[in-house]
């Protein structure tokens, strides 16, 4: 049952596994849901792991849902109805290619059969039955016919909230795993020894043990622990888009665990000017001026780009290759803005070295130390973001 | 399962819920999964474990993860450095191990004679393995100690709730066993709902006053920490202890730095809007 809302929601990017598919079918088959309301809640705390993804949810529940006027109750029989096709979930993968085998006719007839066996089993349409579900494959649910619905609308329905989209700002549409980014970093960790002495140096004893003619004494030391704050900043769009798997490949090569006190990530496009971008499609801006307030001088920060463009996208006022960003200060003003504000910073260019003789690149150069994005380069890079510029 | 025990839990006398989170409080106690609870700072996320133990009247177990905790530590710690220590005297018999294990709260939790709360608090703390190695843990509720080859496994399952302020991802096996819930800052009405419950006698022009100044300060962006639920309680505190007239609240913003923690967000203030408005 509702097999085809699990294929919404994997559509509109939810990261949903059989796992928790299987938990949601362990609660509905416990019978905790009495209506639609409550399945929105359960459905989203079961399914969905992030507040980042909450509005992706809300789009899928709308998709699925659209024009559900779900009744108040969802009566004991159709609950009973819609525990029992949840072994079907467990699709072998024959039985995957037998119905992707099946014809289309074939499906529209089976598809008739089941929606005629629910009308007889709950008739006079006052129940919600959802989307054709019950097919064996769980798929015939692509039939627009799928929905019948009936019931007295009143109250504040899922549906509606959903409609109301009130996690759009949580949302993190992210190019790269944030996880494997934080991963493949983690040769920038800095361990400190801070804190109180509350570890065991068991060199230490040991010697103090045998100085001490063998009676213990215990030699405590500082732990480590990770002082490092990250800031990334990367070019996307353009010139970059070759190097988009470039750097996804990069960044989810690493395995060993890190974690920075902190880490943010904002995206550009060419240049930097009033405004960076949470996401990739530049449309939630942060401004940069706003950043420099924030951010400690003490982040360090990796920049990563091509630092290809026209000439005048960096040293021209109104320069911004985005003609409405109307850019007071020039790029290159705003580039050594940033790089005077942190105390650790580098750049990271995906191209050919061959090519860094382009104009902007050289001018960029003289600002950030400059380094391929290769996997030696990036060591180079780390080794520098570690000392003082 | 009957539905009277599935609706559990619905907040205590000094913890306002909401529908949704509710809901998802007894989800996670009807499935015996971990729930996962996610939030801005001062939303009563750890307050929610306190108040499901005094709401279900169960024990509760808090488990603190700092930067350097281990998972290990919530299950057992085999003391190597006592018995060590105890070798040298040879007035105890140091060859019972079973004295030298102490087991963590995950561990007391499990061995609890009752079903128990058990918090574990701001999981994103500690590295970003460590939800991983509490994987078989917190699924099967057991877990074996090789010292004295003993298992210890659930009496009852423990109501698992974890917290964490999304300072680090955390790792997708992790999350698919936990149920998620993202509690939102509250609105001003369920706001000042929460306050009465913190003050029953507040006076109407107060509270409003304060919630008028509070939420416009939440709306600046330039704060690097914006004040939260827990600092408006104590600014309110102060504002009743203070006696300010109830018409100056929102004008002056007395005791601002019971609001503002960090000082170039108190410099900010000042410098904005205290001067601009002299």
């Amino acid at each position: 049952m509702f097999t085809d809302f699990f294929y919404i929601l994997r559509q509109n990017k939810v990261p949903v596994s059989l796992v928790e598919w299987m938990t949601l079918m362990e609660a509905l088959a416990k019978g905790h849901i009495k209506n639609l309301d409550e399945f929105y809640f359960l459905a989203r705390a079961i399914l969905v792991k992030s507040e980042a993804y909450y509005d992706q949810y809300d789009i899928a529940f709308q998709q699925y849902f659209q024009g559900v006027e779900a009744p108040e109750e969802i009566a004991e029989q159709v609950l009973d109805w819609l525990k029992d096709p949840l072994s079907r979930l467990f699709l072998s993968e024959e039985e995957q290619a037998k119905f992707e085998s099946m014809d289309f006719d074939e499906l529209i007839k089976e598809l008739e059969k089941r929606l005629e066996e629910q009308t007889g089993q709950h008739d006079g349409g006052g129940h919600w039955i959802g989307r054709g579900g019950t097919s064996p494959f769980g798929h015939s649910g692509y039939h627009p016919a799928g929905i019948r619905i009936g019931g007295q609308p009143g109250g504040r329905h899922a549906v509606q909230i959903a409609q109301e989209r009130r996690f759009k700002n949580y949302r993190s549409d992210l190019t790269l795993d944030v996880r494997q980014i934080g991963m493949a970093l983690k040769k920038l960790r800095q361990l400190r020894r801070t804190g109180l002495e509350d570890e065991l140096d068991l060199e230490g004893t040991i010697k103090a043990t045998a100085k001490n003619a063998g009676d213990l004494d215990f030699i405590w030391q500082r732990s480590r622990k990770n002082t490092v704050k990250l800031l990334l900043l990367m070019d996307v769009g353009g010139s970059m888009e070759p190097f988009a798997m470039l750097c996804s490949q990069l960044f989810s090569a690493a395995h060993s665990s890190t974690h920075f006190k902190d880490f943010q990530y904002y995206y550009f496009h060419n240049c930097i000017y009033d405004y960076l971008y949470k996401d990739v499609e530049r449309e939630d801006a942060v401004s940069t001026v706003h950043l420099l307030h924030t951010l400690e001088p003490d982040y360090k920060l990796l920049l990563v780009g091509d630092a290809r463009m026209g000439p005048w996208e960096l040293t021209e006022r109104y320069g911004a290759i985005n003609y409405y960003e109307r850019n007071e200060i020039p790029g290159i003003l705003w580039l050594k803005r940033i790089r005077d504000h942190f105390s650790h910073c580098v750049w990271l260019n995906p191209d050919d070295p061959r090519f860094w003789i382009h104009a902007t690149v050289q001018m960029i150069g003289k600002l950030f130390p400059m380094y391929s994005l290769t996997l030696g380069g990036l060591e180079e890079a780390v080794g520098k973001l570690v000392v003082a510029k | 399962m009957t539905k009277d025990s599935f609706n559990q839990f619905s907040g205590s006398e000094d913890y306002v819920t909401s529908e949704p989170l509710e809901n998802a409080v007894n989800v996670s106690i009807a499935l015996g999964r971990p729930l996962l609870i996610r939030g801005e700072a001062g939303t009563g996320k750890t307050l929610l474990a306190h108040s499901i133990a005094r709401g279900l009247e169960k024990k509760l177990f808090t488990w603190n993860v700092k930067s350097t905790t281990k998972a290990q530590e919530g299950l057992y710690v085999y003391d190597t450095v006592q018995r060590l220590n105890d070798s040298r005297f040879g007035d105890k018999d140091i060859s019972d191990i079973k004295q030298y294990i102490k087991l963590g709260k995950l561990g007391q939790a499990f061995i609890a004679p009752e079903q128990v709360v058990l918090l574990i608090d701001e999981v994103d703390k500690a590295d970003i393995e460590f939800p991983n190695d509490l994987l078989n843990e917190l699924d099967e509720m057991s877990f074996y100690i090789p010292e004295t080859n003993e298992t210890i496994s659930a009496i009852h399952r423990p109501i698992t709730v974890v917290t964490s302020n999304a300072e680090k991802e955390l790792p997708d096996a992790f999350l698919r066993r936990c149920i998620f819930h993202y509690i939102e800052f509250p609105t001003p009405e369920l706001m000042e709902e929460i306050v009465r419950v913190h003050f029953p006698d507040i006076k109407d022009s107060l509270l409003s006053e304060a919630l008028k100044a509070f939420y416009a300060l939440r709306k600046i962006d330039d704060f690097r920490k914006k004040p939260s639920t827990s600092e408006l309680i104590d600014w309110i505190r102060a504002l009743i202890a203070g006696g300010i007239p109830h018409e100056n609240v929102s004008k002056q913003i007395p005791f601002v730095g019971t609001l503002l923690k960090k000082e170039s967000d108190y410099d900010y203030f000042v410098n904005n809007f205290v001067i601009r408005r002299r």
